[in-house]
């Protein structure tokens, strides 16, 4: 990459990064975590959505905090991991499309926004290796492909792009179980939004670290979608009424949709 | 022993002005403009590749006339300087005011150190909630800088522009108003290229990055 379009490069020449020695602390008792993330594509392209819950050790240390966000006009970002290390890698990213975009008069490919934010992670491992892991997920519409796409990440910036959905965080195998049953490509954005909700809420009903939707408080998950038009986020009175749907018919089936177990099945 | 010539320091800077003052009116003329919708960048610019305007931040904008490479740095050392402001403090800490004041002190010094002064006028504006909050700034090759209110011109053969522009133009004009002054005063003689026009806008509206470049189209539309 041209290092003069890129910000972070910018910002590391000038000393202006953070510090990344740490010391040999055990985190999870005075960072707060971030939970799970889940994204997946639908046929209008990809959405992202996070429950609303940090951690620290034991403690809700935030239950409204916000882990899914715009990345740029065509793709999201979302965090897992030590939440004030995630939000500042966040804060980076977008800078660092915003200065690319700027400085090159035309914006980074969705692969280009992908590479680059697995060097920013890579930069980040000598804080992961003492425990100050952050696991973000890329989603993005392709303009040239036309489709939604999904990145994950491994601490050491390893990419990965999913199929068609996935999940990050402590509840993400509760929340990827349950996506493999109730998550197809053809969806519309409307089931898929459906679809991340009732997730999430079997990511909260399974791991004690992730929120499920908080009716007294009015906290729902935050849901973000990129599609050809580009990035929107989802309303949250549009959330609130889908998630009282979902618990009304969990307090008749607690476990959810149930899949078609053959082909002329019946599913609910 | 032979004696070097004796130039006198006022000779110097006379010359060195003279020379990018030469360098600037080769080439064609910018307008920046205030008007009710929006704060407007007109240039008269037949490059698709090479633009003459450009985004610096959410609600601040980049003009230039002159040489292209030295007025690409300039603007890419804005960026920078806007981009590491608000990543350090926040994007509401990032104003004009800043940013004119570097672009002043680079010039300035350029004018004064290097062998050769940089052919180039800049100008740096941001877009207010009205046309009277608007702040223009036009930095010339020698760092001096001029707060302009409602418009500026500059290239080419400026003045004329200008004065087209002060008969033609007043202040919290319509989007079709500016743009046709702006237009009609670059293109003196009646012969407007819609397609050689670069024309971008800041928005007085909306959140985050105001800044949008216009087609051919849409300018087509505008003038009507």
């Amino acid at each position: 990459m041209n290092p003069e379009s890129s910000f972070a490069a910018h910002l590391q020449s000038q000393g202006k990064l953070p510090n990344t020695v740490a010391t040999g602390i055990t985190h999870e008792q005075f960072a707060p975590h971030g939970t799970t993330i889940v994204a997946l594509r639908h046929a209008n392209g990809v959405l992202m959505a996070g429950d609303r819950r940090a951690t620290m050790g034991n403690i809700i240390a935030q239950r409204d905090i916000q882990k899914v966000f715009p990345a740029d006009t065509y793709s999201l970002i979302g965090i897992a991991g030590s939440a004030g290390i995630a939000i500042e890698l966040v804060r980076l990213f977008q800078v660092e499309l915003e200065h690319y975009e700027k400085i090159e008069g035309t914006s980074l490919s969705l692969n280009g926004k992908a590479n680059r934010l697995s060097s920013l992670l890579r930069s980040n491992l000598g804080l992961a290796m003492q425990g100050l892991t952050v696991v973000p997920l890329l989603a993005g519409f392709d303009n040239k492909l036309n489709i939604g796409r999904i990145f994950s990440y491994d601490v050491t910036g390893g990419r990965y792009e999913e199929h068609d959905f996935y999940a990050v965080g402590s509840g993400s195998q509760f929340a990827r179980g349950a996506l493999k049953k109730i998550n197809a490509l053809d969806q519309s954005e409307d089931e898929a939004i459906v679809a991340a909700i009732e997730s999430l809420f079997d990511a909260a009903d399974d791991d004690s670290a992730t929120g499920g939707p908080d009716i007294s408080r009015g906290i729902f998950p935050v849901i973000y979608t990129a599609g050809p038009t580009g990035v929107r986020e989802i309303n949250t009175d549009h959330i609130s009424q889908l998630s009282r749907e979902m618990l009304q018919r969990r307090s008749i089936q607690p476990n959810g949709p149930r899949a078609k177990l053959t082909p002329g099945g019946e599913s609910t | 022993m032979s004696m070097p010539y004796y130039v006198s320091p006022e000779q110097i800077i006379a010359d060195k002005a003279e020379f990018a003052r030469k360098g600037i009116a080769r080439g064609r003329s910018v307008i920046v403009a205030s008007a009710s919708d929006a704060l407007y960048f007109i240039a008269d610019n037949p490059s698709r590749a090479l633009h003459k305007i450009g985004e610096i931040y959410d609600r601040i904008g980049f003009a230039a006339v002159g040489r292209y490479n030295e007025f690409e740095n300039l603007r890419v050392a804005g960026v920078r300087l806007a981009d590491t402001r608000g990543y350090s403090y926040d994007r509401a800490d990032v104003t004009v005011r800043t940013i004119a004041n570097a672009y002043a002190q680079t010039l300035g010094s350029i004018f004064i150190e290097a062998a050769k002064p940089f052919e180039v006028e800049i100008a740096v504006a941001q877009v207010g909630e009205t046309p009277d909050q608007d702040q223009l700034y036009r930095i010339s090759f020698d760092g001096s800088v001029h707060d302009q209110a409602g418009f500026i011109s500059m290239g080419g053969d400026s003045e004329s522009v200008g004065s087209h522009m002060l008969e033609n133009w007043i202040a919290g004009a319509s989007a079709r108003e500016t743009l046709t002054a702006a237009v009609n005063a670059l293109y003196p003689n009646g012969e407007r290229d819609v397609e050689s026009l670069e024309v971008a806008t800041l928005s007085r509206i909306g959140d985050g990055r105001r800044f949008s470049r216009r087609s051919a189209n849409d300018i087509a539309e505008l003038l009507g």
